[in-house]
């Protein structure tokens, strides 16, 4: 479950992580030139255009990617504490199914069962008690701020059933 | 009228008695919530905008200035009882602070932060109101060419000026601007890097990012370090009032922090933590009790909480007169406004003074409650300290999911909540700060605004960048501010930028 990265700098090797880094924010910037090069001809009199600031922050992307690159190869990025995967997951995939199940079945209790999990990854292990918790926590929350607060939270059979 | 008559007049707009509630439901939320132990000003600011969406402008911007000013007190609460600083600008409150509250005196320490803050507060305040109306008037001679100098060098201070690292700054900032492209141009109507998806046609979300950023990625961080057992709450002991010595040796280290901290927070630069180790290293140097110091000095503590606090009211200079957010709260509180469509800066002072002077107004009346909020019912707010992990994480992401929920009740709107959430995660493992990714997605379309606006008056001519005296100096600075700290880190003197570095706020 937990999985720990070797600390690197002591070991003067090639960053993997940072290497992945440069090749992400290269592949951003690919992206900004890809899309980008579709608008080309709009650029006005001036030659200023919708244009401009994406090339010039993609060209800059570029030097970072190439600059991150070197520091990774010489072994000299960032030093990084061990992570633990598990609690990280619970999190989010707490997040995950409040977003998939908040219009189906309401804020409440997809709002609940994020609470759960979040609490979960925190180390309470008992969800059958944790998630009626939630759900009535999330409950109040929703009467306070749909009812009180006019804010238009997404209502389930929950908030239907009691208003 | 002189600036005295405009905050008259300000100051009877705070007084009409719903808004007397809004600044106290603002100062009562961002105390609770800035209390929190890992919730920091920004996040406090990201947090409770939401509270705000259905109230006129006037009322929510009155209980924002509440909740800005009540998390910043909260903020030093925290540190002081709880050694775990989540905002950089707390660390130098928590060195000394947290000593005084081991040795039996947290409650001194809690009093003297909380009257330096409001002797902070209302001095950098009032010199908010005199200071703004001379820079609203130098403003008005900026054109697009000096505000982008001026833009610029915000980048390079927020970015790469302060931290450990330039190129990780730099590449946070380079992210906030990718961010910042996305959506439909604001010159001509373009969509840019939308990809088709009508969601993204309106660009990202500030309060979004910030809070997937501050709230989610946190979060996700602190699951990661795993249990590592709970952290020990100093109780309070003893009385809450200073005797006589505490203020014979408090009030001067108010007064000096704040007049180190009001002039670096009002700067159109970032790093407004610089302050509080500024009058830290002033206090330890001036002090007649040198020793305690690393041993729970009370100057130590009065100094900084009041330099933290008078640059926080220094930060609203620029922001409120020439719209230049320089900081990650100031960012958001620049979301908070635009969600009105007002732009502060200079016209904001001419079309809309009611509402720019009753809000410097309602900052002062902010400050009075925090004080009678914070030393009686301390107690209270030192029991929220003490909510285990599990309740206290879970909470911050029910609310942390509130806000996006009902500004947008959509599943892309928290797709992007939890897209961002772990690019934030992703970000602090590797130290990537989160600040300068927020100040550029919020102030990345207003530098290129200006920037298309300044090259098509000069036909696409680059040089017309330089050739203004103004402009040229300030981007001058900002060079400096670029090659210097990168100097400094190769010859090895890096850590000094490395404390100061701004993480939060």
């Amino acid at each position: 479950m937990s999985r720990g990265d070797s600390p690197s700098v002591e070991t003067r090797r090639p960053d993997r992580a940072a290497l992945i880094i440069a090749v992400v924010l290269a592949l951003i910037a690919g992206v900004i030139f890809w899309d980008v090069s579709r608008l080309t001809g709009l650029a006005g009199y001036s030659q200023v255009g919708p244009t401009t600031v994406p090339y010039a922050i993609a060209c800059c992307l570029i030097v970072l990617a190439i600059w991150t690159a070197v520091e990774g190869f010489r072994g000299d990025f960032a030093e990084r504490e061990p992570q633990q995967f598990g609690p990280v997951a619970w999190v989010v995939g707490g997040l995950a199914a409040q977003m998939l199940l908040l219009n189906t079945l309401g804020f409440s209790i997809a709002t609940g069962i994020l609470f759960a999990m979040t609490a979960r990854g925190f180390g309470k292990r008992q969800l059958w008690l944790t998630i009626p918790f939630g759900i009535v926590a999330s409950f109040v929350v929703w009467t306070i701020f749909a009812k009180v607060l006019q804010l238009s939270l997404p209502a389930g059979p929950l908030e239907r059933l009691l208003f | 009228m002189g600036t005295l008559d405009f905050l008259l007049q300000g100051l009877l707009v705070a007084a009409q008695p719903m808004n007397l509630l809004y600044a106290l439901i603002g100062v009562t939320l961002g105390t609770a919530v800035g209390v929190l132990p890992g919730i920091g000003p920004a996040l406090t600011v990201a947090l409770l905008l939401p509270v705000t969406y259905q109230l006129d402008p006037g009322g929510s911007l009155i209980m924002f200035a509440g909740i800005y000013y009540g998390g910043m007190y909260g903020g030093s609460t925290t540190s002081i009882l709880l050694n775990t600083p989540g905002e950089s600008s707390s660390i130098v409150t928590a060195l000394e602070g947290n000593k005084m509250a081991r040795a039996g005196r947290g409650g001194p320490a809690l009093a003297t932060a909380a009257i330096g803050s409001f002797v902070a507060g209302l001095i950098a305040t009032l010199g908010l109101a005199f200071v703004a109306p001379y820079i609203v008037k130098l403003a008005l001679v900026f054109g697009p060419r000096e505000y982008f100098a001026l833009m610029v060098l915000a980048f390079v201070t927020v970015s790469s000026a302060f931290g450990d690292s330039t190129l990780r700054g730099l590449t946070s900032l380079f992210v906030g601007l990718t961010l910042a492209s996305i959506g439909i141009d604001q010159l001509t109507g373009q969509a840019r890097l939308s990809f088709g998806v009508p969601d993204l046609l309106d660009g990202i979300e500030v309060t979004t990012l910030a809070v997937a950023m501050f709230a989610i990625g946190e979060t996700l961080y602190i699951a990661a370090q795993g249990d590592k057992g709970p952290d020990k709450v100093e109780a309070v002991r003893g009385s809450v009032w200073m005797n006589a010595s505490d203020w014979a040796r408090s009030w001067k280290a108010w007064l000096r922090g704040t007049f180190i901290g009001f002039p670096i927070g009002a700067m159109p630069a970032g790093g407004a933590e610089i302050g509080t180790f500024l009058s830290y290293a002033t206090e330890k140097r001036l002090s007649k009790h040198p020793e305690e110091f690393g041993n729970g000095a009370i100057e130590g503590v009065a100094g900084p909480e009041a330099a933290n606090n008078a640059s926080a009211a220094g930060t609203l200079v620029p922001l409120l007169t020439l719209g230049l957010p320089t900081s990650a709260t100031a960012a958001i509180m620049l979301a908070g406004f635009q969600q009105y469509g007002l732009q502060p800066g200079p016209l904001l002072f001419a079309t809309n003074p009611q509402l720019v002077w009753g809000l410097i107004a309602s900052l002062l009346i902010a400050n009075f409650m925090l004080l009678v909020l914070n030393l009686p019912l301390v107690g209270l707010w030192v029991k929220l300290l003490t909510i285990p992990k599990p309740w206290l994480y879970a909470g911050i992401l029910l609310f942390a999911t509130l806000g996006t929920i009902g500004a947008n009740p959509s599943v892309f709107e928290l797709g992007m909540l939890l897209a961002f959430g772990l690019l934030g995660y992703v970000m602090r493992v590797f130290g990537y700060p989160i600040a300068p990714v927020v100040v550029g997605l919020i102030l990345g379309p207003l530098a290129e605004q200006q920037l298309r606006r300044a090259l098509s008056i000069s036909q696409g001519d680059v040089t017309v960048l330089f050739t203004s005296p103004i402009a040229a100096v300030l981007l001058v600075i900002a060079a400096l501010a670029f090659i210097v700290p990168l100097i400094l880190r190769a010859r090895g003197r890096g850590e000094v930028l490395a404390q100061l570095a701004a993480s939060e706020d």
